[in-house]
């Protein structure tokens, strides 16, 4: 899960700067060869072929062609930008409550827990071997209409206020858009909380009892001490969230309702089922470059850009 | 009041128990309404209990035969995958030359893209290809995506290996084969071991790229998306339940066994 964590490299060992022989110096590019390939084949031109396919005209009758029809995107951007704002509204909320709920869950585990820390990592692990989707479906069943949250929730009155926000509609939670984050914010805490706790753990104990002996309180200890220097987990774990929240259209589409659609939805529809080629390759590579744009932007302002 | 200070002072123990909860809560209800009798298609609301999912797991059309379609490109997934990824940790940590800078990133770039934009353009490289899709699309797409997950796994470990454990065995005169086989690659197990456990998940659990590439072949996730839609059988909440608890079981009994060696060292 650490995906953007890296150690000071390892110095390189001798024998191929002893010997350089032009054998021992091809090494490394046939350990490279199968796996690179496979992702230049796979991975990389795929998405030269989107590429071309976003500027093709035609229908599925009569076959399509390239005719560099830049239109597609604007045409795109204007019939479904509502899905767009939609998504990256839904998974931004959701990497943000991951960030808050994750951040004490990852503390907890860092340093409170003591002989129970492998225990309840498993506990966070755990739940990802229940296929994703089987638990997705189970929060139809906690959030039903008339269930025990729904009733809790309208007691304290708190549906009134996220009515009144225009995240539940009257008295129902499940095929709203608090639903859906709901389902976005489960679904992704394990990714935000395991690098939250890799850089936890990295942390001495002796720092938070330096910061105590020269008079800091818990709660300066933390802003000074604890929190910039877990920041390397709070960057990839807000990505590892973000990036995959941002695509998703299972929560949408299992826990809301077409008013809750978010883009993957629609290019999903375009692809499989519409058989729009060109409009949905185009769709799917706005979300490539509005997701790439703001990672890059986020990374270079949280100050870690050799983190990539 | 003295109430409030130990809430106050207990804040991120609570806080963090609560979360836990949130993420355990909707396994329990896979368990509870594994043992559920529904009432019409949809498996959402509790009946009866009964016994009649447990005794009958296979007892749903094509659901054990979408399972082990899973298992199996799970299992192939995690070897081409390991395999691949393992080569090119030790490559990026042990040698340097040339384009490691776009390779890195080349390695990068499919964690950092929405699953769905994948998906999409491997169906139109496939339908350009006019590539038949079903079991060999799946299993490429798979091997791409979780091929990045177990480069980063593996790196980490080989990062943290110390190079003179090799020089040491090689001035023990043993061959590179040698070298390889008794000193590197056990050291460097652990993190293999988490890369293709990664990619195992990965895989088994991967639907949205699966749902792209597959044609008409169903896999695990597939069935109960489609199931989402025509009516969930309870088996599924049976099979959901099975998982968690297998899952459960080898963590904690690799635990015990990592604990008991530790002891045994000591």
């Amino acid at each position: 899960m650490t995906v953007t964590q890296e150690a000071p490299p390892a110095p390189v060992t001798g024998p191929k700067v002893r010997r350089p022989a032009t054998r021992k110096r091809l090494v490394p590019y046939w350990l490279l060869l199968p796996g690179i390939l496979w992702l230049l084949v796979f991975f990389a031109l795929p998405l030269v072929y989107q590429a071309s396919t976003s500027v093709q005209t035609g229908s599925l009758e009569k076959g399509f062609e390239v005719t560099w029809h830049f239109a597609t995107y604007w045409e795109a951007l204007q019939d479904y930008y509502p899905q767009f704002i939609r998504s990256l509204l839904y998974a931004g909320t959701a990497t943000i409550l991951c960030l808050l709920l994750g951040y004490p869950l990852a503390y907890l585990i860092a340093f409170k827990a003591g002989r129970w820390r492998n225990l309840v990592l498993v506990l966070v692990i755990a739940p990802f071997f229940t296929s994703f989707l089987i638990r997705t479906l189970a929060w139809k069943t906690i959030l039903a209409d008339g269930g025990t949250v729904v009733e809790v929730l309208n007691t304290l009155h708190v549906l009134d206020v996220t009515s009144w926000l225009g995240w539940t509609e009257s008295n129902r939670v499940l095929a709203t858009p608090l639903a859906v984050v709901c389902g976005l914010t489960y679904n992704f805490l394990p990714f935000m909380i395991l690098p939250l706790y890799t850089s936890l753990e990295r942390i001495d104990g002796r720092l938070h009892e330096a910061a105590g002996d020269l008079y800091a309180t818990p709660a300066t200890t933390f802003r000074k001490v604890t929190l910039p220097l877990s920041m390397p987990g709070v960057v990839s774990g807000t990505l590892l969230t973000f990036i995959p929240a941002s695509g998703d259209y299972v929560n949408a589409e299992l826990l809301g309702s077409t008013d809750t659609k978010m883009v993957g939805s629609v290019i999903q529809t375009q692809f499989l089922r519409v058989l729009d080629y060109p409009t949905a390759a185009a769709l799917s590579f706005i979300l490539m470059a509005v997701v790439l744009l703001m990672v890059t932007v986020y990374i270079r302002r949280s100050g870690t850009e050799d983190l990539v | 009041m003295p109430a409030l200070r130990w809430i106050r002072r207990n804040l991120v123990v609570l806080v963090g128990l609560l979360t836990l909860a949130y993420m355990i809560l909707p396994n329990i209800v896979v368990m509870v309404f594994s043992f559920n009798k529904p009432k019409g298609r949809f498996n959402y609301s509790w009946q009866h209990f009964s016994l009649d999912a447990w005794k009958d797991p296979c007892g749903v059309a094509d659901m054990c035969g979408s399972l082990s379609l899973s298992l199996q490109i799970a299992f192939w997934a995690t070897v081409g995958a390991t395999a691949l990824g393992t080569m090119i940790a030790f490559a990026l940590v042990r040698y340097r030359f040339r384009a490691r800078g776009a390779i890195n990133s080349l390695i990068f770039l499919p964690m950092a893209m929405p699953e769905v934009v994948m998906a999409a353009s491997l169906l139109t490289l496939f339908l350009n290809m006019g590539a038949q899709l079903g079991f060999w699309t799946i299993l490429i797409a798979h091997i791409m995506f979780c091929l990045s997950f177990v480069v980063t796994a593996v790196k980490a470990r080989v990062m943290s290996m110390d190079p003179r454990l090799e020089e040491a065995a090689r001035d023990l005169y043993a061959g590179p084969v040698q070298t390889f086989l008794r000193v590197t690659l056990p050291i460097a197990a652990p993190g293999i071991a988490a890369g293709a456990l990664l990619a195992f998940a990965l895989s088994f659990d991967d639907f949205i790229i699966t749902n792209f590439n597959a044609g008409s072949t169903v896999t695990f996730p597939m069935f109960v998306w489609g199931s989402a839609q025509r009516g969930t059988p309870v088996q599924i909440n049976v099979i959901g339940t099975a998982m968690f608890v297998i899952a459960v079981a080898v963590v904690l009994v690799g635990q015990l066994i990592a604990n008991r060696r530790k002891k045994s060292t000591r």
